[in-house]
């Protein structure tokens, strides 16, 4: 077995048991890494120097017996609109393209005070905006499972960098499902906090009142680990909620795993345009929770329609302003004249956002800027709040009933690199199922729950052996919780995990 | 044809916390540029804003003392434009709900103004108040032109400041200049803010038109235009004067009132139209996502209006009883709050080293008035700047009440610890004008003026009384004005009618 094989929770025993040195792990992750980064191109940059020193100086702590942090030596791959002083933080676009971070993200600090190490920046959407990875100026990422197809979107590289075993875990960032959609198209798990739940002083800010930190694993276990470690109430960031926080890597297995919990299907997200293997999937997955003492309920969250429409209203007027700083002046990219010539003030401005900025972050800047403007600003941006609102008072409602929501996490596995990329509707469509949960504010996880068989054959394969056919794109679930209830989502998702370790288990 | 004049004043008040708004950078004046900075205040990606509370108790304690309704309820919003000064390229204010509305300002109108003879007061109103975040400063560097550039200092971006703005209520310059003072009184005694125009912790624009006097019920209000750029109270006053009289003059001669936003020019002494900006501002405001509503509690509420500072009225009405001072003294010393302060660490330190002086409230108050005031006056000073600090004055009247020098002495040594900041001791040793009170040796000096003023002696004996005066103005001179003058007389007497 492999270094990089390992997931977190070995390498923790074996470093913890002096059986292999923190050095020998970060070496041999970035080995990994050279292997298979061509192809994939999960990174944007490497922190390889400052890897091996952190490694060096976690192995004294060890070698001398003195206290080290939870994660101590457990390599992480961090999605780079994330702060760490000293190192690039280019959010996937030209203009940070050479920015260096002057400080530390509080998940980055708590990240270090465990004594984890940081193997480098991946790659993502520009400015996290797109659900494929493509928008990056610095090129796309590739699913490990099909190079030709995409790894979701914006912590594409993130996914990767965990679905092809070059880091152990890694931190992505979800707004209208980041983290949980990439996590589906590669296989892997990945969570969003109750929005509160992690801070966001550090994270570069996209939509602040939807955007979310969090863990991306290859198992429920690691996920939870690194959960753990980066939530909890910052001062610095003033929406971040104190409020107790149970250890997430316990509880996993519960008394009586998930006997009597009740789970509902909502029937508004199993509608035309889904793809039927996934909803074979996901009506499969449902079945196995049944089966485990799960009661199975339908449910209706009757708003879910207009869930996208305020989600690209919301969105898009936050970023217009957070993203009004990026104008050349004290930091990133500036346009200069050319030849000498003259350039006021505007022209500096209009320039260098010009051409600093991607087609997909212009587009949405210009929609908030419109949703804000005077005369629409009634109509679309505070009309959008208050469907916002309904759409939460549904969660609200169907909580009531049922202690956890299931869905499929993406309507269709990863598709094609450039298939949507000329139709921006089509590709805003693909958040449907995660977006709902930004919007509440509510807490999501995505796991693995089958395979589909890809290209679709009249000769289909059965669930459990597709994952051995190469090319074959994985399937996600999705189990939303309510507010704060992280425990719950990882409990369920833990349960099943372990149930269908079999079936859901791949070679890549 | 008449016109009434109506102006509205838009207050920004620098607020004196020792950190910014919404983060802990130090707010104090005068730093090197950009060194009062951090991530948050420079805009940094990824950053958050987090509130100062004593900014919002600074406020509420303003809110309260102008009459205001506190909001249960107050958010914050994003004021969307792009300006070098700016690092979000948005502002963090307030727009639907401020912190506090519908307050009043009361003003004391003296009698050149107003047709009557004693001063009335008058209320303007207060439409609101609220927080928001100061902007950079920018230094704008032209000269030949591979050298035009600005410079930019950060440091005082994120200090709080409170904007308060009246309702158009202000019928003439000389209202302004008082809304404006009255202001700035209340706010120095409620100790939020410096009030300094020329530090920029005070600063003031203004919506100005006029409308015929002839229809006031009917007419709504004139075209206005805005007023920016007045960078002193003279500056105010001017600025309004010379823009009242362009509107009338311009109506009067059948032209029209366009609305724009107009720079004070206080060199040429006329306003100047900005051109730069063709259309009004959209500034697409929106409630701010990265702050949580602020929700103010009616315990929270009260607990400052418990304890607010003593307020101009209640203090001089304190200094009358007391200090047994009189209305136009207590006046004068409580007119800004760092004079009263002044007096009253004076009288504090008198005490402390417990002076002898029969009315020393009045004696003290006497020496400020007379003495020192004139002289800051002149100067254009503060009382902050004055070069005679309380402890000084303090030892020159211990001085006094010991006899050691003379009231007339006194005077000298005063002007001279004005000029060079010397403390009163060390000066009457210098110059040796320590009061001679010994009766000997003014003896023997009236002795001896008595020999050489024989003339003098012959006439006062002949009953001439101005003689008496003559031979104490002769033993002052020959003492160089340093004889204890009752002393001098007590002798002086006992001699002639030995």
């Amino acid at each position: 077995m492999q270094i990089y094989e390992l997931t977190a929770k070995e390498l923790r025993e074996k470093i913890k048991k002096k059986e292999i040195s923190v050095e020998e792990v970060v070496k041999a992750f970035y080995t990994r890494i050279e292997e298979v980064e061509e192809k994939i191109h999960s990174f944007v940059t490497l922190t390889k120097e400052e890897a091996i020193k952190q490694a060096e100086a976690i192995d004294r702590k060890i070698r001398n017996n003195e206290p080290v942090g939870e994660l101590a030596g457990i390599p992480v791959a961090i999605k780079d609109n994330l702060c760490i002083s000293g190192a690039k933080t280019t959010c996937g676009s030209r203009i940070l393209e050479n920015y260096i971070s002057l400080y530390d993200a509080t998940v980055i600090k708590k990240l270090r005070d465990a004594d984890a190490i940081f193997l480098g920046k991946t790659n993502m959407d520009e400015f996290a905006m797109g659900s494929s990875t493509e928008t990056s100026y610095f090129g796309v990422t590739h699913n490990p499972w099909n190079l030709d197809c995409i790894p979701g979107g914006s912590s594409g590289g993130s996914a990767t960098a965990v679905a092809a075993k070059e880091a152990p875990f890694a931190l992505g960032s979800d707004t209208g499902g980041s983290i949980r959609q990439p996590a589906a198209c590669c296989g892997i798990v990945g969570l969003k906090p109750t929005y509160g739940r992690v801070s966001r002083y550090g994270l570069v800010a996209f939509a602040s009142s939807l955007d979310q930190i969090g863990p991306l694993a290859r198992n429920v276990y690691d996920c939870a680990l690194l959960l753990k470690i980066i939530a909890g109430y910052d001062k610095q960031d003033s929406t971040s909620v104190d409020l107790p926080m149970p250890d997430f890597c316990q509880g996993l297995e519960g008394k009586d795993g998930i006997k009597g919990l009740k789970v509902g299907l909502p029937k508004e997200y199993f509608i035309e345009g889904i793809d039927s293997e996934v909803e074979k999937a996901v009506k499969n997955a449902a079945k196995i929770l049944e089966k485990l003492g799960a009661g199975i309920i339908e449910i209706s969250l009757p708003h879910t329609e207009y869930a996208v429409a305020t989600y690209y209203l919301i969105a898009p007027s936050e970023a217009s302003a957070n993203l009004a700083r990026y104008d050349g002046i004290r930091y990133g990219y500036q346009a200069r004249g050319t030849r000498h010539e003259e350039q006021d003030l505007v022209e500096t401005y209009e320039k260098t956002r010009g051409e600093g900025f991607g087609a997909e972050v212009k587009r949405r800047i210009m929609l908030g800027t419109y949703a804000l403007s005077a005369g629409y600003y009634d109509a679309y941006y505070l009309k959008a709040l208050k469907v916002r609102t309904l759409i939460k008072k549904d969660f609200d409602e169907v909580f009531r009933k049922v202690d956890v929501i299931l869905t499929p996490t993406a309507p269709t596995p990863a598709f094609k690199l450039g298939e949507k990329l000329d139709d921006p509707l089509k590709m805003y469509l693909s958040d449907i199922f995660t977006i709902s949960a930004n919007l509440a504010g509510i807490p999501g996880i995505s796991i693995p729950c089958g395979f589909s068989q890809y290209p679709p054959s009249p000769f289909p394969l059965p669930l459990g052996e597709r994952s051995k056919v190469r090319g074959n794109l994985p399937i996600g679930l999705q189990i939303l919780g309510k507010p704060f209830a992280e425990e719950t989502i990882l409990k369920v998702a833990y349960t099943y995990e372990q149930t269908c370790k079999e079936s859901i288990k791949y070679e890549l | 044809m008449d016109y009434q004049t109506v102006i509205g004043l838009e207050v920004h008040v620098q607020l004196k916390t020792k950190s910014k708004l919404f983060c802990g950078c130090s707010t104090e004046f005068g730093a090197p540029p950009n060194t009062n900075i951090c991530p948050v205040c420079t805009g940094q990606p990824g950053v958050l804003p987090v509130l100062n509370k004593k900014a919002i108790e600074y406020a509420i304690r303003t809110a309260i003392v102008l009459g205001c309704k506190v909001a249960e309820r107050a958010i914050f919003a994003r004021k969307n434009y792009f300006y070098p000064d700016l690092p979000k390229n948005y502002q963090i204010s307030m727009y639907e709900l401020p912190l506090a509305v519908n307050g009043y300002l009361e003003l004391k109108i003296e009698s050149p103004i107003t047709n009557y003879q004693s001063p009335i007061t008058k209320k303007v109103g207060i439409q609101r108040v609220h927080l928001e975040e100061d902007a950079g400063k920018l230094l704008h560097q032209i000269g030949s032109r591979e050298l035009d550039y600005s410079l930019v200092d950060f440091n005082r971006t994120g200090i709080p400041l409170l904007e308060i703005v009246s309702a158009p209520e202000i019928n003439s310059p000389e209202e302004a200049y008082i809304y404006l003072q009255t202001l700035k009184t209340i706010l120095q005694y409620l100790d939020v803010s410096d009030c300094d125009m020329e530090k920029g912790s005070l600063r003031c624009d203004a919506n100005v038109s006029v409308r015929p006097l002839d229809r006031l019920s009917v007419s709504k209000l004139g075209t206005k235009t805005e007023l920016k750029n007045m960078n002193s109270f003279k500056a105010l006053k001017e600025a309004l004067t010379y823009e009242v009289n362009r509107q009338i003059h311009l109506l009067d001669w059948g032209g029209n009132i366009v609305q724009e936003t107009l720079l004070w020019d206080a060199e040429k002494k006329v306003t100047q139209s900005m051109r730069t900006k063709e259309y009004a501002h959209d500034y697409r405001y929106f409630p701010e996502p990265d702050l949580v509503p602020l929700l103010l509690e009616k315990q929270f509420i009260e607990d400052i209006a418990k304890n607010l500072p003593e307020l101009p009225a209640t203090r001089k009405e304190r200094f009358i009883k007391e200090y047994q001072l009189t209305e136009y003294d207590a006046g004068v010393l409580t007119a800004e709050k760092p004079l009263a302060d002044y007096y009253e660490e004076t009288i504090r330190e008198s005490v402390k080293l417990k002076v002898k002086s029969e009315r020393l409230t009045k004696e003290v108050a006497n020496w400020i008035t007379t003495e020192l005031l004139g002289r800051l006056n002149a100067e254009n000073k503060t009382i902050n700047e004055s070069p005679v600090k309380p402890e000084n004055l303090v030892s020159l009247i211990k001085l006094i009440s010991q006899r050691t020098i003379s009231g007339k002495i006194a005077k000298t040594v005063f002007e001279e610890m004005y000029k060079t900041g010397k403390k009163a001791e060390e000066i009457v040793q210098e110059r040796k004008l320590v009061q001679i009170s010994d009766e000997q040796e003014i003896a023997k000096i009236v002795d001896a003026v008595l020999k050489e003023n024989e003339p003098v002696v012959k006439e006062y004996k002949a009953g001439k009384e101005k003689a008496f005066t003559a031979l104490v103005g002769a033993v002052m001179k020959k003492t160089s004005g340093r004889a204890n003058p009752e002393i001098v007389n007590k002798i002086l007497k006992e001699k002639l009618h030995e």
